[in-house]
């Protein structure tokens, strides 16, 4: 047996060795914990710096503000105004049911305001403002700042939002802006980028098509944030960029004009610069008030509008697709005469109607138009001369002229809501009904009824095309010098070399017709339609200074039926909705024409009578100032 | 009594000061003031609760610290059973009438203060183990008769601790129990053996553990999990520490923390915010004064001439590793989060206290390191 104190002896160096092994372990740990430290604040440093400052720092994106449009004489038809909001940081309320009971005595807020409110205060932070109202009254406002002190919580707001001309001439061109719709980020790669909460983005209309520049970029607030996402305090301030602003081509003086004119009715004018495709107005009518969108429109407001037979929603000079009627009867004869199957001088008998293959073709006229040259078939609008031409032109010769010339496709490329129309032909008709053609169609077509559809947009750049000589312009709503510099340049060339007479091809414009003698001859035919006695437009005809000429269009919008030709029913006799559309295109003045004019009204009858009156006071407001926007445009033209 | 304890010494109050360990009492304090600090910027520079009761609590038991140095070794070894059954009692007692917060039961209420008696414990299984492994002879150590109430004297408590429920204590004292036994010989292929058997009963424990506790471990195992749930701990206590850098963001400018990222700042993750704001480099001083704590008081034991002393010091310095290295590792992310505070610088006093008698235990075992114990 060992001795007790060697026992200890052995017990204690036992220890001392466990103790040396424990230190050897507690050296190993330690360095591991070191070189963890080296690799989460030495190796891992930048990694983690960055994931702190994303902790840290939240940034807020600021609405910026956005361009405003004017026409073109600096008219803003859709401004920036100040509008008075009231915010709730819901954290400051003491009592929320107090507060909105005190608020509704102050300012209108409605139950149904209240309930969306609370619904929306569930899903939100308590210190993130909420806005209570978004569009108050100068008296509401200043009512709520005396009461400030009873509202505890509330924040008064000057805050800047769209606003659009009080007479709603414009609101179908500018469209309006709403609220972001996720349908709206979902399509749109650019409003991804800069959305921000309350930012309101066009929705149709120019507005829409402008989106991307006229937006400008959201500014940045950078705040530091707690772990809560309460923001403590402001860092950085980076400021937006306002969008860009926009003048258009809109002679809003005209556009209130015609507006007025068409009051009551449907309908839509156009007028353009037959040089430079300047859009110089684009009325629909009826119209809408477009402020109403701004702040999001009342269901009663809505239903009206919806309901309301005469569409005040459509924008009709582009979405609006009549069959062009007569007013095709220039490019038929142009076709006509450009493939030489006709001469101008054959006479055709027109004796109210004829037949062809066994079916009759009726005139608008039913006693008939007699003896008929093709300029007097123009000018008194003979749809037996026609149902000839066509016949000889065929369809797909006609709708390559028309096409040339404009119809059958968008002017405008960018709107959305452009319609882009129909220009028959055999392919088309075979391709989009499945069916041949039947040569019953071609004679209709040269009037400008069967397949035809058309915009008042096309029909206006149609006319232009014609009255500037048949050259191919490029339509434009918004206005940019320097876009439109190569195609005045061009203008003066092909203007020079005509006064010095000689006939040199300009390079920069592209011809529409093979022999010039064509388009004089159907201008002039135009001329006798609104200038001589007998033409369509004879009683709607200015004189001297306002000279001008156009051509009427009278379109059906259903089969006459025998019955109802013996009847002679009148159109005024007829529903509403089954009266025919009243067509007018023009140019005007008619010596050195500077532009073109086209009127739709809407089961509006005959064009004479419907469409024309409207389109003469229109010429003779634009001839009137014609020098002031001589005087904003650049002098380019030397008149001829 | 007391008074026995303390007078009849063969030396001199005079001498008995002379001979304290200043270079311990340096760092300690040392660590102390680095801890308020770190208190103060959990705060976010404010002086208030926490800042003011972590001094009273250091200052207190900083001095208690010094008392107990003075207590003769003879008071502790007599006083060893004593000290752990009353631990023990109050342990028990927690299970009866222990105060509930954040969802477990660990304190009891002593009036004057409320007391976590599984801190407590870590520091009495020392003594006792120590005391009772005193005299049994290492060949000896194997025998059944001698290992039974060794394993009951850290069992039972962490049975108690781990109910209450509080798996990270529960875990250092287990820890703290098996060293010991380790260091008084018994053989490391028996503890392969239950380590084995361990790993066997794991699938039988999981079904034991707590929702909660399941999800920490898995959550270790994967931060990535849950970011927001819990996850959240980790990853913002790694960003806070890697943010860091080699020399910090600077004293109270810590961002994780003074913005409210960092969980629990105060208590586990204190740690945390200081190597946010003092990076690397005092991430490193803390550890070297924390290694130096040890390195001391493994010194003590090893010039202590009687098994109890040497025992319970390097005991003590073990344990005191253990706890140290623990928070570190979970706080770093290399352990799951278990609830493990870090001696002196974390909130709380019954952790602070435990401490505190123990390192008073090693001053007296200093005091005294030529005195035998009978």
């Amino acid at each position: 047996m060992r001795s007790f104190s060697e026992t200890f002896q052995n017990k204690s160096k036992l220890i001392s060795r466990r103790m040396f092994i424990l230190t050897s372990i507690k050296i190993g740990v330690f360095v591991s914990i070191i070189s963890r430290l080296f690799y989460l604040q030495i190796s891992e440093n930048i990694k983690y710096r960055s994931l702190s400052d994303k902790n840290r720092f939240r940034e807020w994106k600021m609405v910026p503000e956005r361009g405003i449009i004017e026409d073109y004489y600096g008219n803003k038809i859709a401004d920036n105004i100040q509008t008075f909001q009231l915010h709730m940081v819901p954290e400051d309320v003491p009592n929320m049911e107090e507060l909105f009971f005190r608020l509704a005595r102050i300012i209108n807020f409605t139950e149904t305001r209240k309930r969306i409110i609370i619904k929306r205060l569930k899903k939100r932070k308590r210190w993130e403002p909420i806005v209570i109202s978004d569009n108050l009254t100068w008296e509401e406002f200043s009512k709520v700042n005396l009461f400030l002190h009873e509202i505890q919580g509330i924040k008064p707001v000057v805050a800047l939002s769209r606003k659009y001309s009080e007479d709603g001439s414009t609101s179908h061109l500018v469209g309006y802006v709403s609220e972001t719709s996720i349908k709206d980020l979902e399509n749109n790669e650019y409003l991804e980028e800069v959305n921000v909460p309350g930012l309101k983005i066009g929705k149709n209309g120019l507005e829409k098509l402008l989106n991307p520049k006229i937006i400008g970029k959201p500014g940045i607030q950078r705040f530091e944030v707690n772990a809560y996402g309460k923001r403590i305090k402001e860092l950085a301030l980076v400021k937006g960029i306002e969008g860009q602003n926009f003048r258009t081509t809109i002679d809003k003086e005209i556009q209130k004009f015609s507006l007025e004119l068409m009051k009551e009715k449907s309908g839509s004018v156009c007028v353009m610069d037959i040089y430079t495709g300047d859009i110089i107005s684009l009325v629909s009518s009826p119209t809408f008030d477009p402020n109403k969108f701004v702040h999001g429109i009342s269901q009663k407001d809505w239903d009206i509008l919806i309901k309301d037979k005469k569409k005040p929603l459509i924008n009709k000079p582009m979405a609006g697709l009549y069959p062009p009627g007569s007013t095709i009867k220039p490019i038929v004869a142009l076709s006509a005469l450009e493939n030489d199957v006709i001469n101008p001088k054959k006479i055709i008998e027109c004796k109210g109607s004829i037949e062809f293959y066994g079916q009759t073709y009726h005139c608008w006229k039913e006693k008939g138009h007699g003896f008929m040259s093709l300029r007097s078939a123009i000018k008194q609008s003979c749809d037996v001369y026609f149902y000839e031409v066509a016949r000889r032109l065929g369809v797909d010769r006609l709708s390559v002229t028309a096409k040339d010339f404009g119809l059958g496709k968008k002017v405008l490329n960018s709107f959305y809501e452009e319609k882009a129309g129909v220009v028959p032909d055999t392919k088309w008709k075979l391709k989009n009904i499945g069916k041949g053609w039947v040569l019953g169609e071609t004679l209709i077509s040269g009037i400008g009824q069967g397949y035809f559809q058309s915009t008042p947009l096309q029909l206006c750049l149609m006319m232009a095309q014609l009255a500037n000589g048949g050259y191919e312009i490029k339509s434009r709503i918004i206005d940019d010098k320097h876009a439109l510099q190569p195609v005045i340049n061009a203008w003066r060339e092909e203007f020079t070399n005509r006064n010095r007479g000689i006939n040199i091809d300009s390079p920069n414009l592209k011809k529409l017709y093979r022999n010039p003698e064509n388009i004089k001859f159907v201008l002039d035919a135009l001329y006798g339609a609104t200038n001589e006695p007998m033409g369509t437009s004879y009683r709607s005809r200015l004189t001297k200074e306002y000279l001008y000429a156009g051509k009427t269009g009278t379109s059906q919008i259903r089969r006459i039926t025998a019955e109802e030709r013996e009847q002679k029913l009148k159109q005024k006799d007829l529903p509403y909705e089954r009266r025919d559309h009243a067509l007018f295109i023009a140019f005007a003045p008619y010596k050195n024409p500077r532009y073109s004019i086209s009127v739709v009204v809407e089961h509006g009858g005959a064009g004479s009578s419907g469409a024309a009156p409207i389109a003469k006071k229109v010429i003779k407001k634009l001839l009137q100032r014609h020098e002031l926007r001589k005087k904003f445009q650049l002098d380019l033209f030397q008149e001829a | 009594m007391i008074q026995n304890y303390f007078q009849k010494s063969n030396q001199s109050f005079k001498e008995k000061f002379f001979a304290l360990d200043f270079m311990l009492i340096f760092l300690i304090l040392l660590l102390g003031i680095i801890s308020l600090f770190a208190m103060y910027s959990s705060e976010r520079g404010n002086f208030s609760y926490h800042t003011q009761s972590h001094l009273y609590r250091f200052s207190v038991f900083f001095l208690l610290f010094i008392v107990i140095s003075f207590f003769k070794i003879q008071f502790w070894y007599k006083s060893a059973y004593l000290f752990y059954f009353s631990v023990l009692v109050l342990l028990f007692a927690v299970d009866w009438f222990g105060i509930i917060a954040s969802g477990s039961k660990r304190w009891i209420s002593l009036f004057f203060i409320n007391l976590q008696p599984s801190e407590l414990m870590k520091v009495s299984l020392i003594v006792f183990l120590a005391r009772y492994y005193n005299k049994i002879p290492s060949q000896n150590v194997h025998n059944i008769k001698y290992i039974i109430i060794p394993f009951l004297s850290f069992m039972i408590p962490v049975f108690l601790v781990v109910s209450q429920p509080d798996l990270g204590t529960a875990v250092l004292i287990a820890i703290t129990g098996l060293i010991i036994i380790w260091l008084t010989g018994f053989r490391i292929k028996y503890f392969l053996y239950s380590f084995f058997v361990l790993i066997c009963l794991v699938p039988v424990g999981i079904s034991f553990l707590k929702p909660y506790q399941k999800s920490r471990i898995l959550t270790f195992l994967n931060p990535e999990r849950d970011p927001l749930g819990a996850g959240y701990q980790i990853i913002q206590s790694k960003i806070a520490v890697g943010s860091g850098g080699v020399f910090g963001k600077g004293f109270l400018q810590g961002s994780q923390s003074y913005l409210d990222y960092l969980p629990e700042k105060h208590t586990d993750f204190i740690f945390t915010l200081f190597s946010e704001e003092f990076g690397f480099v005092g991430a490193v001083l803390i550890l070297i004064i924390y290694a130096l704590i040890i390195y001391r008081i493994a010194l003590v034991g090893r010039n202590s001439r009687n098994n109890f002393a040497r025992l319970f010091c390097y005991g003590f310095a073990a344990a005191f590793f253990v706890y140290v290295t623990v928070n570190m590792a979970m706080v770093l992310g290399l352990l799951p989060i278990v609830g493990a505070p870090l001696p002196i610088m974390s909130y709380g006093g019954s952790s602070m206290l435990s401490v505190m008698i123990g390192l008073g235990i090693v001053m007296s075992c200093k005091l005294h390191q030529d005195e035998e114990v009978h």
